[in-house]
């Protein structure tokens, strides 16, 4: 496999025609539900200069085998797929639905998550991790959060908010908090 | 898990570690902690896929996205995208950025002091045919200074970025041109502990691609994580 280099300083140019932060529309089956965070590095600073792609099921626990077009890829049909770059302050937010629980093969079945790539400048490959939601009963018998030591779990779990459908969820790149990242 | 069968591993020093110390960026960036080696799930065997109203031809060719033509050497950049077993990877999206013959692009952020080009962009993006094939039409990007160290020049190259089958076949990567002198001291390129896997990203000279009076051409191949397919039933 070619070897992974960084996006550097100045992938907006080249990316940013797939940005896309609301994957809701009109119509679409589901719960609306808004996620949002900051990504810190090593010192607690914000990261202004990421970006994250976010995949996911739909509200049953399909993943979209549709190709996103650019006309309507936001309105005919659920994507899955959102490119979200970090603001100034190290700041993103994603408007989405909450992902249904997945179905695997003989029977077991993963609880509802959204799985997150970062790239950002420094990064020669990028960081893989998964957001799950607090307080999911599913997230018991997740196969993958139970591969995850419990005590770095709750970097996994977006936290709801006071405000309905709002959850937050931080990624923090190194740190006795630091966000759990997978490798495979 | 259902799919008991592992990722294909990565050869040995074909992937750069995170923490890189000489790219100083990696220092505060990098994770620390072991990271948790994934099962297959359908969330990461499956992946976004992209339609063909996404690229137009114009995205293909950077020296006509304006009125004039950009300043510098013409290039024409082509290559197949595969998988670890060789097969051409169809219809991937294909997403290239990068700095004008002056070694400046076109963003906020970059403050070097070379000119910008009224006639270049330095973004594109296309899709691979059924052989894997892409094509773009560019300007050789020229080097610029950076201040991760004393004297610091990137190499002359073009980013990448690419999605094929399944979520984990995504790659960034960069592009170089061969007999660049700034390689053996680029920090980023050396991240890659192998020689082989490094001079992979190194672009060749190809004279078929070369265009008589126009522009020479360079060929870049990439290789991207195979899902191994389902074997097939007998």
């Amino acid at each position: 496999m070619s070897a992974s280099q960084t996006v550097g300083p100045f992938f907006t140019i080249g990316l940013e025609h797939l940005n896309r932060a609301n994957l809701t529309f009109r119509g679409l089956h589901g719960t609306a539900i808004t996620i949002h965070g900051q990504i810190l590095d090593g010192d607690g600073k914000p990261v202004p200069d990421a970006v994250l792609e976010f995949w996911q099921a739909d509200a049953d626990g399909n993943f979209s085998e549709q190709r996103c077009e650019a006309q309507g890829y936001e309105l005919s049909r659920f994507a899955g797929f959102a490119r979200v770059p970090t603001d100034d302050a190290g700041k993103y937010e994603l408007r989405t639905i909450m992902p249904g629980g997945v179905a695997e093969a003989h029977g077991s079945a993963q609880a509802p998550h959204i799985a997150v790539f970062v790239f950002m400048r420094g990064l020669l490959k990028p960081l893989y991790t998964r957001i799950y939601f607090a307080g999911t009963k599913a997230n018991d018998m997740d196969p993958v959060l139970n591969l995850v030591p419990a005590d770095r779990r709750a970097t996994l779990l977006a936290s709801k908010e006071s405000r309905a459908e709002s959850f937050v969820w931080d990624v923090k790149l190194q740190g006795p908090d630091e966000t759990v990242f997978f490798e495979w | 898990m259902n799919d008991p069968r592992p990722y294909r591993k990565f050869g040995v020093g074909t992937q750069p570690e995170y923490l890189h110390p000489s790219y100083v960026s990696t220092i505060k960036r990098a994770p620390t902690k072991p990271l948790i080696l994934l099962p297959r799930t359908k969330t990461e065997t499956t992946g976004p896929i992209f339609g063909h109203s996404l690229v137009t031809a114009r995205d293909s060719d950077l020296t006509t996205q304006h009125e004039g033509e950009p300043l510098g050497e013409r290039i024409i950049l082509s290559g197949r995208v595969l998988d670890e077993e060789g097969r051409p990877v169809r219809e991937a999206l294909v997403e290239v950025w990068q700095a004008n013959a002056a070694g400046r692009y076109r963003h906020k952020a970059d403050q070097h002091g070379a000119p910008l080009d009224p006639n270049f962009s330095g973004c594109g993006r296309v899709m691979t045919d059924a052989d894997g094939r892409y094509r773009f039409v560019t300007i050789k990007p020229g080097a610029y200074p950076w201040g991760n160290h004393h004297n610091g020049w990137r190499p002359q190259h073009i980013h990448f970025s690419l999605f094929g089958a399944g979520l984990l076949s995504r790659l960034v990567t960069q592009m170089y041109f061969p007999g660049d002198p700034l390689l053996e001291f680029d920090p980023i390129f050396n991240s890659i502990p192998d020689e082989k896997a490094r001079n992979r990203l190194v672009s060749q000279f190809d004279w078929e691609a070369t265009q008589p009076n126009h522009a020479l051409g360079y060929r870049f191949d990439i290789v991207l994580r195979g899902r191994e397919q389902t074997p097939v039933e007998k």
